[in-house]
């Protein structure tokens, strides 16, 4: 056991993938399945729901009983809210963000697929590509998730068909030209019966791939962070006020993108100072290195006047510096976008205040056309603005990095969070 | 060639700090609240991590039942004077004796509901802006849907339907005067994850948590320790039974497992292997399906 702790256990990796679908198309069927057939159901939650399943007068054991967490939702029979699931295989540890297909839906699957490093995509194989399929790929390839997994769902309801399988893969291979997503995979399954879930089909030899787990269990994520780019938002300042520390002033923050070394010549934003890094801190000892997504403390040689929402950086790979950039904002109260209207704004460790200077177009989610006439941003709209901000500014393209690429606004009045943009 | 790649415990404990740090930065008087939990023992040490060599920049805050295994509170006591912390306990005792909450009685009353008054009434007292809690989202179902920071109006309700949307590593901990916050900095942790963190990071844990040998009856199936604080039915007879206990609270509603894992190895080997869940030992979640999500609306941990 000692043994099996130190080289398998401790060191497995983290994936973080979302799910989208509606009320009939298996999602909670298939999250039960996963869970179910990886053992990550306890019996007194499996008791529990069989419990509720059969004063509901249902006749299955109703997997969907598991996610569905609020009272409102179990008396409603439907997901109101993201709900995060975990699970672990021997080679994995999985956090499943299982957002609701229906209501609030843009607003919930964007809020999923914020931090995801996949997204499964479930399609009815009876009905192929729908509108349905569309709108769930384009969040996707909006939010940058790198990896999309199709899953083409109720196989055993189109006799296990290759050439249906086939028709659906062509036709989103099609429509999936127009978005940004470079990684998609497809794979037939029966959520219901477990063909393709956890172990791989008998009906489908055809299909050679190996089951859906096996793929999120192997498929490549470690090049999924940005490495390139050195970016280090300062979170808080570290002063000890110790005789043995007296000098100590360490700017503690998570790496957003990057390696940072000790001894390595940066440059600290706003102020353009340059210096170098002494010493990468940790309660555990120094390192000599920090990539992202690590959270550590930098000590720099020189003394440099640092506050939060300051960012360090290398000189030769400079983020945009400025107040003025585009996004791509997802509005997510029910109270409109004010064109020129004042909104509190937060990018990575810095506060500001913005002023909305352009609605751009609305990006109708249905057929993906930019509308430029349509200026009505209301809650679940997506829309291209142009934004002020009062002070500068240290950001990515969205595309190149979701860290320092992502901004959220918020209501002055009522502190609530009214939108989600990504900085094109 | 180096492998930039961390492993699930270090991406936890990397995303955790980053919380800790977060709720510093933004909140004037946060508190931790430990209770001497396994789970409130890993987001100090975590806090510790955060902004070491400084000490941690906020109290801990202890919701005192007086039901408290004698172990916790020593435990407690010891660690708080090693780290040089500052303690503020909320005695639920003190709260009954003001007339501010009532004892249930019978044989299953519980102090449990009660610690939501003393809580609110402590955050009122010290004015705490953000109490620090250790849950966790997969302990339990209403919690699965509980943000990273979590909004509490002026009477510490929460509002599930009605969360402010989180998204990348933006949190929102904008308020008005009055009105706190709940951040859950384990909210990605299982389980498991908090048992192979601890063997990880070799923290000193309670002894209730190691099997041990401890006089106990059963109720309705569950294994109770004996104690001044509940009271044996007639039909209910003292056994003594070689038990540890996975999660710890109040006596009152701890329930013990039958177990021999008396070292860390042996118990992430016994959670790996265990078919029911932690919170399956928790009386105060089976008084009804939505037990959590009423405590939790009205303002419990």
């Amino acid at each position: 056991m000692a043994a099996n702790l130190k080289d398998g256990y401790l060191d497995m990796e983290l994936l973080r993938f979302t799910t989208a679908g509606s009320v009939d198309d298996g999602k909670s069927t298939l999250i039960g399945r996963l869970l179910y057939d990886s053992k990550s159901i306890f019996e007194d939650q499996y008791n529990a729901i069989k419990q509720a399943s059969e004063q509901r007068g249902e006749t299955h054991v109703n997997l969907a009983l598991l996610t569905d967490g609020l009272r409102a939702e179990r008396e409603q029979g439907i997901t109101i809210d993201v709900a995060y699931r975990y699970f672990a295989t021997p080679k994995r540890k999985f956090i499943i963000a299982d957002t609701p297909g229906h209501v609030q839906y843009t607003r919930n699957m964007v809020t999923g697929a914020s931090t995801a490093n996949l997204a499964l995509i479930l399609i009815d194989a009876r009905k192929g590509v729908i509108e349905q399929s569309r709108r769930h790929s384009f969040i996707a390839s909006l939010l940058k998730i790198p990896h999309l997994v199709v899953c083409i769902n109720k196989m055993d309801l189109v006799d296990y068909s290759e050439s249906v399988f086939d028709q659906i893969k062509k036709d989103f291979t099609n429509f999936a030209t127009k978005l940004e997503v470079h990684d998609i995979r497809f794979i037939p399954i029966s959520a219901l019966n477990g063909d393709n879930v956890v172990n791989s089909s008998v009906n489908m030899p055809w299909y050679k791939d190996g089951p859906l787990l096996h793929l999120l269990e192997t498929i490549h994520i470690s090049s999924d962070e940005n490495l390139v780019d050195c970016r280090f938002p300062v979170q808080y300042v570290i002063r000890p006020y110790k005789d043995e520390y007296h000098d100590y002033r360490g700017y503690a923050g998570r790496v957003a993108s990057g390696i940072f070394k000790k001894g390595d010549k940066v440059m600290v934003l706003p102020s353009g100072f340059s210096s170098r890094i002494k010493e990468i801190d940790s309660f555990d000892g120094p390192v000599e290195e920090a990539f992202s997504p690590m959270s550590v403390t930098i000590l720099l040689e020189d003394d440099i006047d640092i506050s939060r929402g300051d960012m360090i950086v290398r000189e030769n790979n400079l983020p945009n510096i400025g107040q003025d950039f585009d996004v791509m904002l997802c509005w997510m109260n029910e109270k409109k976008l004010v064109n020129g209207g004042k909104y509190a704004i937060k990018h990575t460790s810095k506060d500001a205040r913005c002023v909305i200077k352009d609605i751009r177009y609305k990006v109708d989610i249905q057929t993906l056309h930019r509308d430029e006439t349509d200026s009505s941003v209301g809650l679940n709209d997506i829309a291209r603005v142009s934004i002020r901000t009062t002070q500068p500014f240290f950001f990515d393209r969205y595309k190149n990095n979701r860290i320092t690429g992502s901004i959220i606004l918020i209501d002055e009045a009522t502190n609530e969070t009214l939108g989600a943009g990504m900085i094109i | 060639m180096v492998n930039y790649h961390l492993n699930h415990i270090k991406l936890l404990e990397a995303e955790s700090v980053f919380i800790l740090r977060e709720v510093a930065a933004q909140f004037e008087r946060p508190a931790l609240l430990f209770s001497g939990g396994k789970d409130s023992i890993v987001m100090l040490h975590l806090a510790r991590k955060a902004f070491w060599p400084s000490a941690i920049p906020f109290p801990l805050m202890h919701i005192d039942t007086g039901h408290n295994f004698v172990e916790t509170l020593v435990y407690r006591d010891e660690l708080v004077e090693k780290i040089g912390a500052r303690l503020i306990v909320g005695s639920v005792q003190e709260s009954i004796d003001k007339g501010r909450a009532a004892e249930e009685t019978g044989y299953n009353a519980s102090r449990n509901v009660l610690q939501t008054v003393t809580l609110l009434d402590t955050i009122e007292e010290h004015k705490i802006d953000v109490a620090m809690g250790g849950a966790r989202r997969d302990e339990e179902k209403a919690r699965a849907k509980e943000r990273f920071f979590s909004h509490r109006d002026e009477f510490g309700q929460w509002d599930p339907k009605n969360q402010r949307p989180e998204l990348w590593n933006l949190f929102n901990g904008k308020k008005r005067i009055g009105e706190h916050f709940r951040v859950f900095p384990l909210s990605n942790w299982t389980e498991m994850d908090v048992w192979q963190y601890i063997y990880h990071e070799q923290i000193d844990m309670p002894s209730l948590y190691f099997s041990h040998d401890r006089d106990c009856f059963v109720r309705d199936g569950v294994i109770y320790s004996c104690s001044d604080f509940m009271k044996l039915k007639p039909t209910e007879k003292v056994e003594n039974m070689h038990i540890r206990f996975r999660t710890i609270g109040d006596m009152t509603c701890t329930g013990a497992t039958l177990s021999h894992a008396n070292s860390l190895e042996d118990i992430i080997e016994e959670v790996a292997a265990t078919r029911v869940t932690e919170r399956g030992s928790r009386i105060d979640d089976k008084r009804s399906e939505a037990a959590m999500e009423d405590r939790k609306k009205e303002g419990y941990f």
